[in-house]
């Protein structure tokens, strides 16, 4: 197999002196889709935190298409085509959509790129197209995922982490956007890191998964052979003996929609 | 009520003439008053920090644009330009060598470090400026009568210099990529790292811009209150009253604070006994503030940087 684009190994990170990482190995192969999966807490935002540079792991590495990140400041590592759609969107909210497009293109300097690149993400989402000169906190929770994922695309990053974009959406919306992440990593040929407590779709658009329990890689599969173990079947998509008992067993579901 | 009704010619006109004298002055020191605020303002809405250095950096200014007109007979508009191009590079240096380690302390800590600091500047000002109080001489000395009613050029020339600055920093702010970024940091630091945006240069930039605008205000402002080391003091005091009766983070709610406080100033100072004029605003303010504890604009209303 080729190098991965991200390597990362065995990494370890901190909150003061909380473990909150206790060393996590994972593979982000060229052009793929990988999904780390974990309920609440697991440190999932933690893993991506690490990758992008706004936390320091204190051993491990992270590698990012053969050079080693690990300790390099957040701006220079997004430099280096690593794209970021935090947890909770974080856009900015007194500005409008288009400037928010254009602060996701803030390191290019050229001007035609970047107005294609805008056409191209009014496409995905017709609807920000719409919003463009309204400020977006003026947005709804759906529409500002959208901009988000957008925001991070007009980097023209070849690697791009998404931090549970799922988070708070309606299911309908949730497909919407996963669809356009499929055609991001098809089309654009964007490689991408995944992290869901949405197992359901998670496992539907990605080929390869993580899960992640207490700061540590428990498991590690294809997708496909991952919707098939019983594990999954019951902590993440909730679905083990529904219907044989004609009761749900909404205790265990770790998944709330 | 503008004027003491034992006026013996008390005629409506004349009434009328001074109160519009009274206005355009206390607009004049409350366009100080917002220029101060607005420094504070914006480096309070990128950093957390609260600069109570504003108003010594505005005296330094003053005193760097003296320097160059008196001292080494250069243009006004030389002089005036120098200064600020020396005391904003000295604000981002400030910002780069000794405000950058103290973001996200306690804020006493940083309170006190700002308070230190202006306390700084005075001495150093006292020591290679003298602490006596000295004239700069401006283009602005003359007056124009309008219908009785007198137009000093000196607070002309504050109201007018304030447009233009609120102006170009509107443009600036709105129109620029790097002003877009500026309030991007300041909405969301972490998105802005995200970005790609180099947050603490930006942070540097505004730390320049605010000592910019505060050197604006001090040599605009010398003609009428002379220059001296502790001219900063009572204008940062009132300024920061301003900045907190427009809603502190809000850009348009400092100038418009700072302006209302140099209109009931001036007003208290013609109608109220001897003493009334330095206590009206903060009067004002704390009904305010009782009222709408989130000041003129606050919270909602935030836009700009
Ligand atoms: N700022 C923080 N300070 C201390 N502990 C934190 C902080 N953020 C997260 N943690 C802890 O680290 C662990 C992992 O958190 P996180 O990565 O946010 O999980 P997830 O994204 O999977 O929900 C949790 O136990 C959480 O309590
Ligand atoms: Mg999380």
């Amino acid at each position: 197999m080729a190098e991965p684009i991200l390597k990362v190994a065995n990494i370890e990170t901190y909150y003061g002196p909380i473990m909150a990482i206790r060393g996590v190995s994972c593979d982000v192969p060229h052009g793929g889709i990988v999904t780390i999966l974990g309920a609440n807490g697991a440190g999932k935002t933690t893993v991506l935190k690490t990758i992008c540079g706004v936390m320091d792991p204190q051993k491990g590495s992270v590698i990012f298409e053969g050079r080693e990140i690990q300790r390099m400041d957040p701006d220079k590592i997004m430099r280096l085509g690593i794209g970021h759609v935090p947890e909770g969107r974080e856009v900015f909210p007194f500005l409008t959509v288009r400037e928010n497009l254009r602060m996701g293109a803030y390191t290019r300097r050229d001007p035609d790129g970047v107005a294609q690149d805008l056409e191209t993400v009014f496409g995905y989402f017709p609807v920000l197209k719409e919003r463009a000169d309204q400020r977006a906190g003026s947005l709804s929770g759906g529409e500002q995922q959208m901009l988000a994922i957008s925001r991070a695309l007009m980097a023209r990053p070849r690697l791009m982490l998404l931090d549970e974009p799922s988070l708070g959406l309606s299911p309908k919306l949730v497909s919407e956007i996963f669809d356009i992440v499929v055609r991001i990593n098809r089309e654009r040929g964007v490689t991408i890191l995944l992290v869901e407590q949405n197992a359901n779709m998670a496992l539907k658009v990605a080929d390869f998964g993580y899960v992640l329990e207490v700061g540590r890689i428990v498991m590690a599969d294809t997708c496909a052979r991952l919707l098939e173990k019983e594990d999954i079947k019951e902590f993440y998509l909730g679905i083990k003996e529904q219907g044989a008992r004609g009761q749900r067993r909404w205790k265990k579901r770790k998944t709330w929609r | 009520m503008a004027t003491r009704a034992t006026d013996p010619c008390g005629r409506t006109g004349r009434k009328l003439a001074i109160f519009l004298q009274l206005t355009l002055n206390g607009l004049a020191v409350g366009c100080i008053y917002g220029l101060v605020a607005l420094g504070f303002v914006l480096i309070y809405k990128a950093t957390e920090l609260v600069n109570f250095a504003q108003g010594d950096l505005l005296m330094l200014g003053a005193f760097v644009t003296f320097m160059g007109v008196v001292w080494w007979e250069l243009d006004y508009w030389v002089a005036f330009f120098i200064a600020i191009v020396v005391v904003s590079a000295f604000g981002a240096l400030l910002d780069a060598t000794v405000l950058r380690r103290v973001i996200g302390q306690p804020q006493f800590a940083v309170v006190m470090l700002t308070i230190g600091l202006g306390a700084m500047f005075r001495t150093f000002a006292s020591v290679t400026w003298g602490s006596e109080i000295y004239t700069l001489p401006t283009p602005f000395s003359g007056v124009t009568v309008i219908g009785g009613v007198t137009l000093s050029h000196q607070y002309l020339s504050i109201v007018a210099g304030t447009l233009l600055l609120c102006g170009v920093l509107y443009a600036f702010f709105t129109h620029t990529r790097i002003g877009i970024a500026m309030q991007a940091t300041s909405q969301n630091q972490l998105a802005a790292y995200y970005m790609g945006i180099p947050v603490k240069l930006i942070f540097s930039l505004i730390w320049a811009i605010s000592a910019g605008t505060a050197v604006v205000a001090g040599v605009l402002l010398a003609p009428v209150t002379l220059i001296d080391i502790n001219m900063g003091l009572a204008v940062a005091l009132k300024a920061f009253a301003a900045a907190v009766l427009g809603g502190f983070g809000s850009i348009p709610g400092a100038l418009v604070g700072g302006i209302i406080i140099g209109l009931i100033e001036l007003y208290a100072g013609a109608t109220l006994p001897e003493g009334f004029k330095d206590t009206a605003p903060y009067i004002v303010l704390l009904l305010m503030l009782a009222v709408r504890p989130q000041g003129l604009f606050g919270t909602l209303a935030r836009k700009k940087v």
